[in-house]
């Protein structure tokens, strides 16, 4: 039955796949993708069917879990942000070579302009590295429609699909019109078993397929009708507008854009529609967020008597979202008159919410280390990165997911000491455990702190994996006990946390130090309730 | 007819609360509506905003062009500054005048105020204040919204009150009252002007 609601783009993904028989979503918190498992979570329908909805410790672990649904011959949804899929980069190339029984999509939330990221990486290029389809709504109606077809397209074509979805599309309201509620599949295994086993005796003959298939891919795309070729009146420019980008020319334009549109929703890119384009007009802006994907290929698809613009010659700016003022510039429109930039504004840069306990455990710690003038600090993914800025001026790097807790050992090997890293207990379950065994079997000289809030707080307070589990789980990975020490981030503990600190410093093996306080915000929810 | 409003604040302050009135409003009338949030590292004490779009036609993009806002409705005053550029020439801005010092570096009130003042079209009202003398202190975004009703155009106070109504109905009728409390005071003290 039809009905409306007012839903982010999130969402209508999440509800999307709900309606279309969804066994279980797989998913580790990551803006600005968190809000899909959020929504498959608190919807009546993931209670009534018993659908799969726990948090995974990262996006490996939920690409695997997905791909044993698909396997199973059900349907899953796999989420995470941009760069989750470096993560599950590996079952997710290896997807590609099982492909799908049921029907799997992953949905990757890319960041242009860093938001909320430390970097822009464009998960296009993964839908090509891997030879996967790839579907890109451009509003939160087609990211309900799109992600409901791509679990059909799946299972037709026997391949995963991945859903591509930028910050502006993830997190912005619209009104959607929801279909029918589909049933989940019955359980069926794989008609083809040789092909989920990829020895090299059997990976070959499928990359051999997978390869034809990827043409079969284009051709769809070019008959998708998510991808659509509008002609216009002034022949002097074409434009190719992927995904969101279509919104912002069409802002631009509202009495409709007098230029040739190439609207792109659906990939792989769909050339004989973009030849159909150059047929039309000579000059091509191509329209995208993220990386220049589509306008580098083209770049070798027209004749060289036809000029491609976009961001490789800075017709659009080189990097950065887009938006209606940076695509008005690029068709060559001049800006509206606006009042300009307020010199009295100053920048306000996110902060440690008072009387979060990273900030106390980073005050023990920057007094702990005073007295050593050659110390690092190595840290890593989550609120406390904040422990960068001043007045705390903390911690000395922060990379991906897991890597304070390895670069500490590298680093202490070069002779680095103290040399001191700092994790969440969410960052630790989910890349930080290898890393510490790797200490363990090194005999590493370092002191790796766990500042522990009981929750994945940077993302709004998700459950986290190892809550209740942390000295348990160093002790197993082979931490001696009277070196795994626990610490209550507190004012009025200052003293004794500096003794501890210092005293794990001087013993040149492996220390753990767990510092646990409930996180604030999830503290006052919980006071609340 | 469209209305492209900048809500802002900084992350806490709950300006996504008058953005879901006005969006609840504006479905009731059967309008388009788009609405961008910041999710994320900024919610964490830094500058927040929304942008809200309705319109009787298509929307397309999510973001309001530079120059298209014909609000900025803002819980914080430098805040309100911050999104200038997108204001329209004959657009208003409504804010509240209590600083939020979480910065060490905030600029001098006196020029955030010198600043305002050279906008043509500004509301600026204590917003905390009118709320606690309406007997409603934790309504002081719905004071906010009050004032931005005057010149809200498209959506009269009326239609916004049921927009109250059911966005705080599941709370009990004395949020709903309290908050009704704080948006008529709201609107009385731009209307005053």
């Amino acid at each position: 039955m039809a009905e409306k609601q007012l839903l982010l783009g999130d969402e209508a993904i999440a509800l999307g796949a709900l309606h279309a028989g969804l066994t279980g979503v797989y998913a580790y918190p990551g803006t600005p993708s968190t809000e899909i498992a959020e929504y498959v979570q608190s919807h009546p329908l993931t209670r009534e069917r018993g659908l799969h909805c726990t948090w995974s410790s990262n996006e490996k672990t939920a690409m695997e879990g997905a791909l044993g649904v698909s396997y199973a011959g059900k349907r899953a949804l796999v989420c995470m942000k941009h760069v989750g899929m470096n993560v599950c980069a590996d079952p997710f190339m290896g997807s590609a070579m099982t492909g799908a029984n049921g029907g799997l999509v992953v949905t990757a939330c890319d960041d242009p302009s860093m938001h909320s990221s430390q970097n822009e990486q464009d998960s296009r290029f993964w839908g090509k590295f891997a030879m996967i389809p790839v579907f890109e709504p451009s509003n939160q109606q087609e990211a309900y429609d799109m992600v409901r077809e791509a679990f059909d397209y799946s299972e037709k074509r026997g391949i995963p699909v991945l859903m591509r979805l930028t910050t502006r599309m993830a997190h912005s309201r619209a009104v959607v019109t929801t279909g029918e509620v589909r049933g989940e599949n019955e359980m069926h295994l794989p008609a083809n078993p040789r092909q989920w086993v990829t020895l090299p005796v059997n990976a070959r003959v499928r990359n051999r397929q997978l390869i034809k298939d990827y043409a079969t891919f284009e051709e769809d795309a070019a008959a998708s009708r998510f991808n659509v070729l509008t002609d216009g009146p002034d022949k002097s420019l074409g434009i190719i507008a992927c995904g969101i980008a279509y919104n912002y020319l069409m802002e631009n334009f509202p009495d409709g854009c007098p230029y040739p549109v190439l609207k792109i929703s659906q990939y792989p890119f769909p050339r004989t529609l973009a030849l159909s384009l150059v047929g039309m007009a000579e000059r091509i802006l191509v329209l995208e967020e993220g990386q220049p994907v589509v306008e580098e290929m083209l770049r070798g698809v027209f004749p060289t008597s036809v000029k491609v613009l976009g961001r490789i010659d800075e017709t659009v700016t080189r990097d950065g979202e887009l938006s209606p003022d940076v695509v008005r510039k690029a068709v060559g429109l001049d800006p509206l008159p606006s009042f300009g930039a307020s010199e009295t504004v100053v920048p306000r840069p996110p902060a440690l919410c008072q009387g979060c306990g990273h900030r106390d455990f980073y005050t023990a710690l920057n007094m702990a280390l005073e007295k050593y003038p050659n110390a690092s600090v190595f840290s890593d993914i989550g609120c406390y990165t904040l422990g960068y800025m001043s007045p705390l001026n903390a911690i000395d790097t922060c990379v991906e997911m897991g890597a304070s807790f390895t670069m500490a050992q590298g680093a202490a090997h070069c002779g680095v000491w103290p040399s001191v890293a700092v994790l969440g207990d969410s960052t630790f379950t989910h890349s930080g455990m290898t890393g510490l065994l790797d200490a363990v079997n090194n005999k590493s000289d370092v002191v790796l702190c766990i500042s522990d809030n009981l929750t994945t707080a940077m993302t709004g307070g998700q459950n986290s994996a190892g809550t209740g589990k942390i000295e348990a789980i160093c002790e197993a990975l082979g931490v001696e006990k009277a070196h795994i020490r626990t610490i209550v981030p507190l004012p009025k503990n200052y003293e004794e946390m500096q003794r501890v600190i210092r005293e794990e410093i001087e013993y040149h093996g492996v220390s753990v130090i767990v510092s646990r306080r409930e996180c604030i915000q999830t503290l006052k929810r919980h006071a609340k309730k | 007819m469209k209305k492209d409003i900048i809500l802002a604040g900084v992350g806490g302050q709950g300006i996504l609360s008058i953005a879901t009135v006005i969006g609840s409003a504006a479905l009731r009338q059967e309008l388009h509506l788009k609405q961008a949030e910041v999710h994320g590292m900024s919610q964490r004490g830094g500058d927040v905003q929304s942008h809200l779009r309705i319109s009787s036609d298509t929307i397309h993009s999510d973001l309001i062009p530079r120059g298209g806002a014909d609000l900025i409705i803002s819980l914080e005053p430098m805040e309100a500054l911050r999104y200038q550029p997108w204001l329209a020439k004959e657009g208003w801005i409504i804010t509240n005048t209590t600083p939020l010092v979480n910065i060490p570096n905030y600029p001098d009130m006196e020029a955030v105020r010198a600043s305002l003042a050279k906008l043509p079209n500004v509301i600026a009202i204590d917003v905390d204040a009118i709320a606690k003398e309406a007997g409603s202190p934790r309504s002081a975004n719905m004071v906010l919204l009050g004032a931005a009703a005057s010149v809200l155009g498209m959506l009269d106070p009326d239609k916004l009150r049921d927009g109250i109504r059911s966005v705080f109905m599941r709370k009990g009728q004395e949020i709903v009252d309290a908050n009704i409390k704080a948006f008529d005071a709201g609107l009385a003290s731009a209307v005053k002007r």
